[in-house]
């Protein structure tokens, strides 16, 4: 990144024309665009947060989270850590210009990333069975009548901020896995998507939330498919480091949900 | 981007940031399922964990830390200004209610 920025300045001292336009804040343009997006986003989180803070601080808030859903948000923050290892790797390998080993460690990000939105489909769909809901879900058979259940019936800013603040950051880590998908392998990755998207589509039951909510993918499968036809191209060092740093942002906001709602709600 | 090349050089730094956030994660979990504090003191101490695990992303993975000063500080005043701006919104009346005993 900062190379590019070195060679850019260096063209620039030189009065060669660059491939970007003059730095902006000694970066190119691209990437302050994708920092000023993030910079906007994380205020989106951030009214997320704090509106989540501050039904916490006015109700009697429930503290149902076992040890089976702190380890499974424990593996979960640990995958999405490695995945911002390997895409840092990833970034690196772009930058000198190696190609294969900047597919390898993009896929590596997309497979923790991946990995991350298994196990947090999974958590959903435990406390949705075990009676934790919001009104638009579907009823599953298995509906439970505990502890959860009491919980949607008593304090309905628990699942609604739940789901709310977490559905958010799963749209967030599902769009930086796409993305990273088609910086790394272009149009190639289109079919794999639409595959994935038929499966999980077929296979997950309609009684289960992610049998509509998989159709995220045909919409990203529609916008990709548009911005790739509309603007075929090889994506360069300089992409993996906006993609980047995406990734990235998706990563540090979990950070903050991670305590927040999982920690401070673990069952004494 | 004065550093550029020797931070580019390191790749070691980064696994060391990457061992670093896993163990205060570790904390984070060892605190919050022990119970360690009372909620209020929790949250500060999570809070204090989660700052500084971003301050690390923020700086290292996305590399902050190597831009201008320029961009490091139009960024980070910004979005920091702005987040003291949502608080001065939010919480007067959440203390109100909490002071009023409003359930």
């Amino acid at each position: 990144m900062a190379d590019a920025t070195l060679q850019h300045n260096a063209a620039a001292a030189h009065g060669v024309a660059g491939e970007y336009e003059a730095p902006l804040f000694g970066a190119y343009s691209k990437k302050v665009g994708m920092w000023l997006f993030l910079a906007s986003d994380s205020l989106t989180f951030g009214a997320l947060l704090f509106a989540f803070s501050y039904n916490r601080i006015y109700t009697a808030w429930p503290t149902p989270f076992g040890k089976d859903s702190i380890i499974n948000a424990t593996v979960m923050t640990a995958c999405l850590l490695s995945s911002s290892l390997t895409m840092v790797l990833g970034v690196f390998a772009a930058q000198r210009g190696d190609r294969a080993w900047t597919r390898l460690w993009l896929l590596a990000t997309m497979i923790f990333g991946s990995l991350f939105l298994v196990l947090h489909a999974k958590e959903w769909t435990h406390l949705i069975h075990e009676g934790l809901t919001l009104p638009g879900f579907p009823k599953s058979i298995e509906h439970g009548a505990g502890d959860y259940a009491k919980i949607s019936a008593g304090v309905p800013q628990f699942a609604a901020t739940f789901f709310g603040l977490t559905a958010m950051h799963m749209l967030h880590v599902t769009i930086g896995v796409i993305y990273l998908g088609v910086v790394a392998f272009r149009k190639w990755f289109l079919p794999v998507l639409g595959i994935i998207w038929l499966a999980g589509f077929f296979l997950i039951p309609p009684d289960n939330v992610f049998h509509y909510l998989i159709n995220v993918l045909l919409i990203g499968l529609i916008v990709v498919s548009v911005i790739l036809f509309l603007k075929p191209k090889d994506y360069d060092a300089h992409d993996v480091e906006v993609s980047g740093l995406y990734w990235h942002f998706v990563d540090l906001v979990w950070m903050f949900i991670f305590p927040l709602v999982y920690l401070m709600s673990t069952k004494v | 981007m004065h550093d550029v090349a020797k931070h580019d050089d390191s790749k070691g730094q980064y696994f060391w940031v990457w061992g670093a956030l896993l163990v205060l994660t570790g904390v984070e979990v060892w605190l919050g399922y022990r119970q360690v504090f009372e909620p209020v003191r929790m949250l500060e101490v999570l809070l204090v964990l989660s700052v500084i695990k971003s301050a690390l992303i923020i700086a290292y993975f996305m590399h902050l830390k190597f831009e201008t000063a320029l961009m490091r500080w139009m960024l980070v005043i910004s979005v920091f200004g702005l987040f003291v701006i949502m608080y001065f919104f939010f919480f007067p009346d959440a203390g109100r209610i909490l002071r009023l005993g409003v359930k």
